[in-house]
């Protein structure tokens, strides 16, 4: 088995498991029809991507691995999902800064994930970019909404940008796995997407009027399975019937 | 927040040839949203290819108290319709 290869993936999609629970976790509570059924089509556009990709990861690990116990049977520090993705719904300020500080950095990934060598993940990429792109254009418009709408909407989001800020730089960070599946052409160079993201991030932060939030302390650790007190509760969820009823199925 | 809304009809046509047709209405704030929110509430089972809205307010309906006037006069006018010409057999797709 390829561990490389697994652990990459699984960074990789654990990031659209994670985020897809809590986009989940709002249905029928959005705070408004409309809100309520996008936030779910989003959720529903990760969740099929992450089945792609764990089903591709189940190939690679063989043994009696599925997509369905890659996400539902694994410890809490065996998830690799950054912890900007695991950060709780708060608000809808904070839904909206969450999923747009996530969409920057996945539409990036995924662009260039197309150029993969590795023909799979070049094709779950290829396949998943339009979705994301959406993903994008609905959370930025959103951030420019709430940013240059009353001053309550604009503090609000004023207030989870600055919460959430300080969980962006680990997105760049590359492990030991990441850096060799990289040389060898497979993975998206994280590192060297940093500088653009800021400035797109930064751009549209501007034009909503967000001031963009100053702070150099970073949290990290999401990616090598050290996550938020948050992420418990979020697996607690997302495992308990797979772990009530083994096997169950609908 | 959402009774600030103001109210959307939505076109959707559903293949290229045909016209859109309406498909309900939705809140939002502005155009743009309007066309997200009829994106993600009206075609994500795949319904359309193309997106109109318009805001409520600017469709001009008619009054149904003006029903008798306006549509109760052509009930008995069967005569309008092209029904009473024979058709030669040349002519075909009528």
């Amino acid at each position: 088995m390829n561990n490389n290869l697994y652990n990459y993936i699984l960074g990789v999609a654990d990031n659209s498991l994670i985020l897809a629970q809590r986009l989940g976790e709002l249905c029928g509570h959005g705070p408004t029809l409309e809100t309520d059924i996008a936030l779910t089509n989003i959720s529903l556009d990760l969740l099929g991507q992450t089945r792609s990709y764990y089903q591709y990861a189940a190939k690679i690990k063989g043994e009696d691995a599925t997509e369905d116990s890659i996400a539902f049977l694994r410890l809490e520090r065996e998830y690799k999902n950054v912890l900007l993705v695991e950060q709780p719904n708060t608000h809808f300020g904070f839904v909206i800064a969450r999923q747009f500080l996530f969409d920057v950095y996945h539409y990036m990934i995924m662009q260039q994930l197309q150029n993969s060598k590795d023909l799979n993940l070049a094709a779950i990429a290829n396949k998943g970019i339009k979705e994301v792109s959406y993903h994008k254009r609905f959370s930025s418009d959103w951030v420019k909404r709430l940013g240059d709408g009353t001053s309550e909407s604009n503090q609000k989001i004023q207030e989870a940008i600055d919460a959430l800020w300080r969980f962006t730089d680990e997105l760049f960070d590359i492990l030991e796995a990441d850096q060799k599946m990289i040389n060898e052409g497979v993975a998206v160079d994280v590192s060297k997407l940093k500088a653009a993201y800021y400035e797109e991030v930064s751009e549209v932060l501007k034009e909503a009027n967000i001031q963009i939030p100053e702070s150099k302390y970073f949290t990290r650790g999401g990616k090598k399975g050290i996550h938020s007190e948050h992420m418990g509760y979020l697996l607690a969820d997302l495992q308990y019937m797979q772990r009530t009823y083994p096997n169950m199925t609908w | 927040m959402k009774k600030n809304w103001p109210l959307w009809e939505i076109f959707v046509r559903s293949k290229n040839g045909l016209e859109h047709r309406h498909f309900g209405s939705l809140h939002a704030s502005d155009a743009e949203m309007a066309l997200e929110n009829a994106r993600d509430v009206y075609t994500r089972r795949n319904e359309g290819v193309s997106i109109w809205v318009v805001e409520s307010k600017n469709i001009t309906a008619s009054n149904p108290d003006d029903n008798g006037e306006l549509f109760e006069p052509a009930q008995d006018k069967v005569y309008r319709h092209p029904t009473f010409y024979e058709l030669p057999d040349d002519v075909k797709h009528m």
